[in-house]
């Protein structure tokens, strides 16, 4: 379904902030693979998803989404067919619209968009039906503006817009790291649902190492830019905090304290 | 009589150029208003006059709020309008048409704007003031020189006359035979506009110009191509103020090159006057607040100079307002740190 390949990103080439974010990354995701994505600061995960939604051009190297090569589309092109989610929670929705109006945004998500009125009553039921599930009341306040919503609220949105027309990818960059413990687990919940659901294929990075081994069927580490573990199939179901932190010491050769952020 | 004062209050507000003859006319003006004036008279200039400058209002919330630009293009393109209405009427054609092809000339400012901001990548305040400046030149080209008198030609306002509405003894006794034509085509075309404008923004591609303005990023995860969205935007905004341009200089039967400097202040104070004065609950309200701010506007200033303010320093006093209204959230946060402290912790 993704096929990235042998994908190099420096920023800033040529000046004294020269920064190598990728180097050489090749990756294939399966149809339905949910593969979890963990790694240090600044180790290039964020680049890497923004690499494949178009966010960023690549120096080199090519990304195949679903047959269709990328590497040269722009991020509006791209965004037809994948659904992203963002660590900020204010990114992802159009605070001063309303939440109908959002919804209708994401509805027309790789469609023409012509001079048609911008949501249809029938969509309006839709977008009611959608929302009742998240449990969150607010299917009865499409028509409130998205700023006045928590951030909880606004991922949750967010995560449902994604999904709103399937994507063949699905992009989530730490989506739950700036909520509190318990909403974070609430989204972290509703993105399986959504996932399992829709069997979608899908690429989550997270800071948090018994959620990424928790959650998915395959966990990717990186390391300098480098994808330095890639664990599927039994191992991964049978992995624990402790054999992964010292498989990460074996592949990388450092201790894994110097590495604080990955512990959770 | 009364057109021509409220109208040359407005001329000296133009610039440097000429600031005696125009002084001049004022205290002229000024003088007529108080032996025989009256309010009613003055009120109604300033409405005709808010009325053409609320088209041109609405061309800078577009830009302002809804692209989150601050887009100094209007300044050259609202004197574009009236130069190429101005030329095109000294030339012989029809005015209806030749407010079009003003509409036509500011909405290629626009596209030029948006071309420079988005292809070229220039930061969006450094486009408008290049196209602003380059216009300066192509107006001047347009004219011919540096102003153009369309006095006792026809205009978008003259069919009126045909109509009697000059002869009509009650406009006349009243002294606003002059106004009413100027504001019942003011009002058709701000109605107009308005309908217009609430029908795109509600569509597919009005809605995506909305969220480009409102959050990029996010536009361009939903797929939405921002960087033409943006374009028309400029384009949209830009052509409204032309046409404001060219019927503002066909009421006051000059268009002079000068007209647009100071321009996108008097917008912006309008916006922030209807905002802060007429609310804005819903899309449609909005809109019609802006037009209700550009008249305030004009009332305001035509009783600041009734009041004995010098017409010169008008755009001193206008500068000074809309500095006050845009810092007024800072002064509300020093005043009620509460009530900030609410609205944060939702
Ligand atoms: N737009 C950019 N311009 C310059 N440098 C960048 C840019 N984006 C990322 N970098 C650099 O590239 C490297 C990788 O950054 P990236 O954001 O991909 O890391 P990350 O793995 O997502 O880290 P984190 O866990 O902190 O989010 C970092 O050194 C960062 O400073
Ligand atoms: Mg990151």
């Amino acid at each position: 379904m993704l096929s990235v390949g042998g994908v190099y990103k420096t920023f800033n080439i040529g000046t004294v902030n020269e920064k190598t974010a990728l180097r050489n990354i090749s990756l294939n995701l399966e149809e339905g693979d949910f593969v979890t994505l963990i790694g240090g600061n600044g180790s290039g995960k964020s680049t890497l998803l923004n690499c494949i939604a178009g966010v960023h051009a690549v120096d080199q190297g090519a990304i195949i989404i679903d047959g269709i090569d990328v590497t040269k589309f722009s991020e509006h092109k791209r965004a037809g067919i994948l659904g992203r989610v963002f660590q900020d929670p204010m990114v992802g929705t159009a605070a001063n619209m309303e939440i109908e109006e959002n919804l209708a945004l994401a509805y027309r998500r790789g469609r023409n968009r012509s001079l048609r009125w911008g949501i249809s009553q029938k969509e309006r039921e839709l977008y009611k039906e959608l929302l009742r599930p998240l449990d969150l009341g607010l299917e009865n306040r499409l028509g409130a503006r998205v700023g006045l919503l928590s951030g909880g609220q606004r991922q949750a949105l967010t995560l449902l817009m994604a999904t709103l027309r399937k994507p063949k990818l699905l992009l989530l960059d730490e989506h739950t790291a700036a909520l509190d413990p318990k909403t974070a687990a609430k989204v972290l919940e509703l993105s399986d649902k959504f996932i399992e659901e829709g069997k979608l294929t899908t690429l989550m990075v997270t800071h948090n190492m018994r959620d990424a081994i928790k959650h998915g069927n395959r966990l990717i580490m990186m390391y300098d830019g480098r994808i330095l573990l890639d664990i599927k199939g039994e191992t991964k179901q049978q992995l624990t905090v402790e054999a992964l932190l010292q498989r990460f010491g074996q592949a990388s050769g450092e201790e894994f304290s110097n590495d604080r952020a990955l512990l959770s | 009589m009364l057109s021509f004062c409220t109208l040359s209050a407005y001329g000296s507000s133009l610039g440097k150029r000429g600031g005696c003859r125009v002084l001049s006319v004022t205290q002229f003006c000024l003088k007529r208003l108080e032996t025989g004036g009256g309010m009613l008279q003055i009120i109604l200039g300033a409405v005709m006059l808010g009325l053409l400058w609320a088209i041109m209002t609405i061309g800078v919330y577009i830009t302002y709020r809804i692209l989150d630009i601050a887009d100094l293009t209007v300044e050259g393109s609202i004197a574009m309008g009236a130069a190429i209405a101005a030329q095109a009427i000294y030339s012989g054609i029809n005015p209806y048409a030749a407010t079009f092809l003003a509409l036509v000339g500011g909405m290629a400012a626009g596209l030029i704007t948006g071309l420079l901001h988005t292809r070229l990548k220039v930061p969006a305040l450094l486009s408008g003031i290049l196209t602003m400046i380059a216009l300066y030149s192509i107006n001047l080209r347009i004219l011919g020189k540096a102003n153009l008198s369309l006095l006792r030609m026809e205009t978008v306002y003259t069919v009126f006359k045909d109509m009697g509405v000059d002869k009509n003894t009650v406009f006349v006794n009243l002294g606003i035979s002059q106004v009413v034509p100027v504001i019942t085509l003011g009002l058709l075309c701000v109605l107009g506009i308005i309908g217009i404008l609430y029908w795109f923004f509600g569509t597919e591609v009005g809605c995506s110009v909305r969220s480009t303005g409102d959050n990029p990023q996010m536009s361009r995860a939903q797929g939405i191509n921002t960087n033409n969205m943006i374009i028309l935007g400029l384009i949209i905004s830009n052509g409204l103020v032309a046409v404001s341009g060219a019927l503002i200089a066909q009421q006051q039967s000059f268009a002079d090159v000068q007209m647009g400097i100071g321009s996108i202040v008097i917008g912006l104070a309008s916006v922030i006057i209807g905002e802060v004065l007429f609310g804005k609950r819903n899309f449609f309200s909005r809109l019609v607040s802006l037009v209700l701010g550009a008249i305030t506007y004009r009332v305001i200033i035509a009783l600041v100079l009734e009041i004995g303010m010098p017409a010169n320093d008008l755009k001193l006093f206008t500068a000074i307002t809309v500095a006050i209204a845009l810092a007024l959230p800072v002064f509300r946060s020093y005043l009620s740190p509460i009530t900030k402290s609410m609205k944060v912790g939702m």
